[in-house]
């Protein structure tokens, strides 16, 4: 089944296209990479996808639960409640705020009390916010960073910071997740780690994963396909052994020195 | 050397408390503070509560407002209508007659106070509407825009404001009590919504708006109604305000009150609600003290004339100083702890205590 579509999707500022007509497919519970030199239009195409950008052309069509529907120049906010969550290339955590707290925002949307009941402490809402708490300690657990609930989310390791990002954007409860370059800054070791985690987390929230990387062992490794970008213009797709020995994948690379 | 612990502070801000209540209550009966003492204490009450109000919206919310003065003359006029008696209010109007509707008009002093708050958060509505949809500090803008106009539309509204000459024999309801326990009420609310799923939403959205609205949240909403729960209580004070000094007049609510308010506000801490209550305490004991300058006085064997505004003046390089050199407050955006206190005295305890074994042991 389709999770995601866009249908000639581009963007264009001013004079700089930066994605020229995008075609790309997520089914769901599939892993698709998104790949190509900077500068390409990757995080271009994630901010159109979740509504940073309204698309100067073209098409988004997301579906979850059988209904689909377009989402082109929709907001962010409106985006992530269907169902698309993401995180940054630069992280993005509200850095003031504690690991834990960096998680129940993600929970807010769902939150069914208004504020005078949440002030009051209606029971109505103390039982929500109990809720929320315990999904969102479940979730540190599973990224592994319960011992951590309390910390500062800027006091975190560089590594960390990325899995807290990737837990917050489970908290919205998405079947779609976006993310961009999660491995940028780690150590050999924590790449391996991060490989195994967004295949865990894939499968234990059915998830479609959407993901621009330049690691090429991570996508190498994690991808059902990869659709390569170039200058806005998609100039490859396929399977990673296809992409692999592709003529114009290799071309694109040369000079930028990519390890694979 | 250790922290307090949980339960220590806990016993220390009891403490603290009852004894805030013993004293405010022999304030109360006239005891504890003379008249004059009295009234700076109630002021800085009212301008906690300000002070507050802007803290909501800047400091915690992140959304630059100026709109202070503006939300405090509603609530001021709206207040002070309201509690006036008809007979004297009528006496105040020569330039035109009161509006018959408007003469009419009573309530009780809490039910007027309320009332001062929703017409400020009435204002806002429309004030915030168009303008929180943008990005950008167009707010800030907005609102200073705003609260000119507001006076300007205050000293046109003859018959139902009294224009530039002001109302006068405002019932001084608010005692010590109303102005202190107001704004213990208010600190209690603030306290309460930032532990909320609500406030951590106003602090995300102050960190970050992309990732804010990543997470679903609408910055629309959440601002507005940051927003408009500002300009209520900021209503509220400036009902306090006009209870507690008798007259008021459009010329009271100039944008120089927003500054006032914005020092405290800087000063105390952005995103601190105790920050906020001490700095006010600081603001208005510091300006009753500075009240010298502006009658003239001696400086070395100079006698500096009457400058009528040099108080202001003081007032304004303060605010840049602060804000250039001192951009983080008292507080930054933590709350009064005891252990603030506590752990300097702990370390110059230990330092007496054992001052040669120092160098070998340092775990203590
Ligand atoms: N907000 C923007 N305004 C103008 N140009 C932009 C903007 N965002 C991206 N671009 C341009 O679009 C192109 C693609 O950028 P980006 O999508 O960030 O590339 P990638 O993520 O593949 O490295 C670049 O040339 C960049 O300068
Ligand atoms: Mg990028």
């Amino acid at each position: 089944m389709i999770a995601l579509e866009t249908k000639g999707a581009g963007m264009r500022f001013g004079g700089v296209v930066a994605v020229d007509s995008l075609d790309m497919l997520l089914q769901s519970g599939e892993t698709v990479a998104l790949i190509g030199p900077n500068g390409a239009g990757k995080t271009t195409a994630f901010n159109m996808i979740t509504g940073v950008y309204k698309p100067t052309k073209g098409d988004i069509i997301f579906t979850r639960d059988d209904s689909s529907q377009s989402i082109a120049g929709k907001r962010p906010d409106t985006i992530t409640a269907l169902g698309i969550a993401r995180t940054f290339q630069n992280i993005r955590l509200f850095s003031e705020m504690s690991v834990i707290d960096n998680v129940l925002i993600g929970m807010h949307m769902h939150v069914k009390s208004s504020i005078f009941g949440a002030i009051l402490g209606m029971p109505k809402y103390r039982s929500e916010e109990k809720a929320m708490r315990e999904k969102a300690m479940e979730l540190l657990e599973k990224v592994g960073l319960a011992s951590q609930a309390g910390a500062q989310a800027s006091s975190l390791p560089y590594g960390e910071q990325r899995r807290l990002e990737i837990a917050r954007a489970l908290a919205t409860a998405p079947s779609a997740l976006l993310l961009d370059e999660p491995a940028a800054g780690m150590n050999p070791k924590e790449t391996l780690d991060l490989t195994d985690f967004i295949k865990m987390i894939a499968i234990e929230f059915s998830l479609a994963v959407l993901l621009i990387e330049h690691h090429m062992q991570i996508v190498m490794d994690i991808s059902d396909r990869i659709y390569v970008l170039d200058f806005g213009k998609m100039i490859a797709s396929g399977t990673p052994k296809e992409i692999q020995s592709d003529e114009r994948v290799i071309k694109a690379y040369l000079g930028e020195g990519a390890d694979d | 050397m250790k922290d307090l612990s949980k339960n220590a502070s806990r016993i220390l801000t009891a403490v603290a408390l009852a004894g805030f209540a013993v004293f405010l209550w022999l304030a109360y009966k006239g005891i504890a503070l003379g008249p004059y003492e009295a009234r700076i204490v109630r002021l800085s009450g009212i301008y906690a509560i300000a002070a507050l109000s802007m803290n909501l919206i800047n400091g915690f919310t992140g959304q630059f407002s100026l709109g202070q003065a503006g939300f405090m003359a509603l609530g001021a006029y709206t207040t002070s209508l309201l509690v006036i008696p008809p007979e004297a209010k009528e006496s105040l109007y020569w330039v035109e007659p009161i509006n018959p509707f408007v003469r009419n008009l009573q309530a009780p002093f809490l039910v007027a106070l309320i009332a001062g708050g929703l017409m400020a958060s009435f204002f806002a509505f429309f004030i915030g509407f168009p303008v929180l949809r943008l990005k950008g500090d167009y707010l800030a803008i907005a609102t200073l825009g705003f609260s000119e106009i507001i006076r300007i539309f205050i000293t046109n509204l003859i018959p139902i404001t009294n224009g530039p000459v002001g109302l006068k024999n405002i019932p001084s309801t608010a005692n010590i009590l109303w102005t202190s326990l107001s704004c213990a009420a208010i600190v209690v609310l603030l306290l309460r919504l930032m532990k909320t799923s609500y406030g951590r939403t106003f602090k995300a959205i102050r960190d970050d708006e992309v990732a804010a609205e990543a997470m679903g949240i609408s910055l629309f909403k959440h601002k507005l109604m940051s927003f408009l729960l500002s300009a209520f209580i900021a209503g509220i004070s400036g009902g306090l305000l006009a209870s507690v000094v008798g007259a008021i007049t459009p010329a009271y609510f100039r944008f120089t009150l927003a500054y006032e308010i914005l020092l405290i506000v800087v000063l105390g801490g952005q995103g601190s609600i105790t920050g906020s209550v001490v700095g006010a305490i600081i603001l208005s004991v510091s300006k009753e003290w500075l009240r010298f300058l502006d009658s003239g006085f001696n400086l070395l064997f100079f006698r500096v004339p009457e400058i009528a505004g040099l108080r202001m003046l003081v007032f304004s390089l303060l605010l840049m100083a602060i804000i250039l050199f001192y951009r983080r407050g008292l507080f930054g955006s933590r709350e009064f702890s005891w252990n603030s206190i506590y752990r300097p005295i702990a370390f110059l305890i230990n330092k007496i205590r054992k001052p040669k074994k120092e160098a070998g042991d340092d775990s203590a």
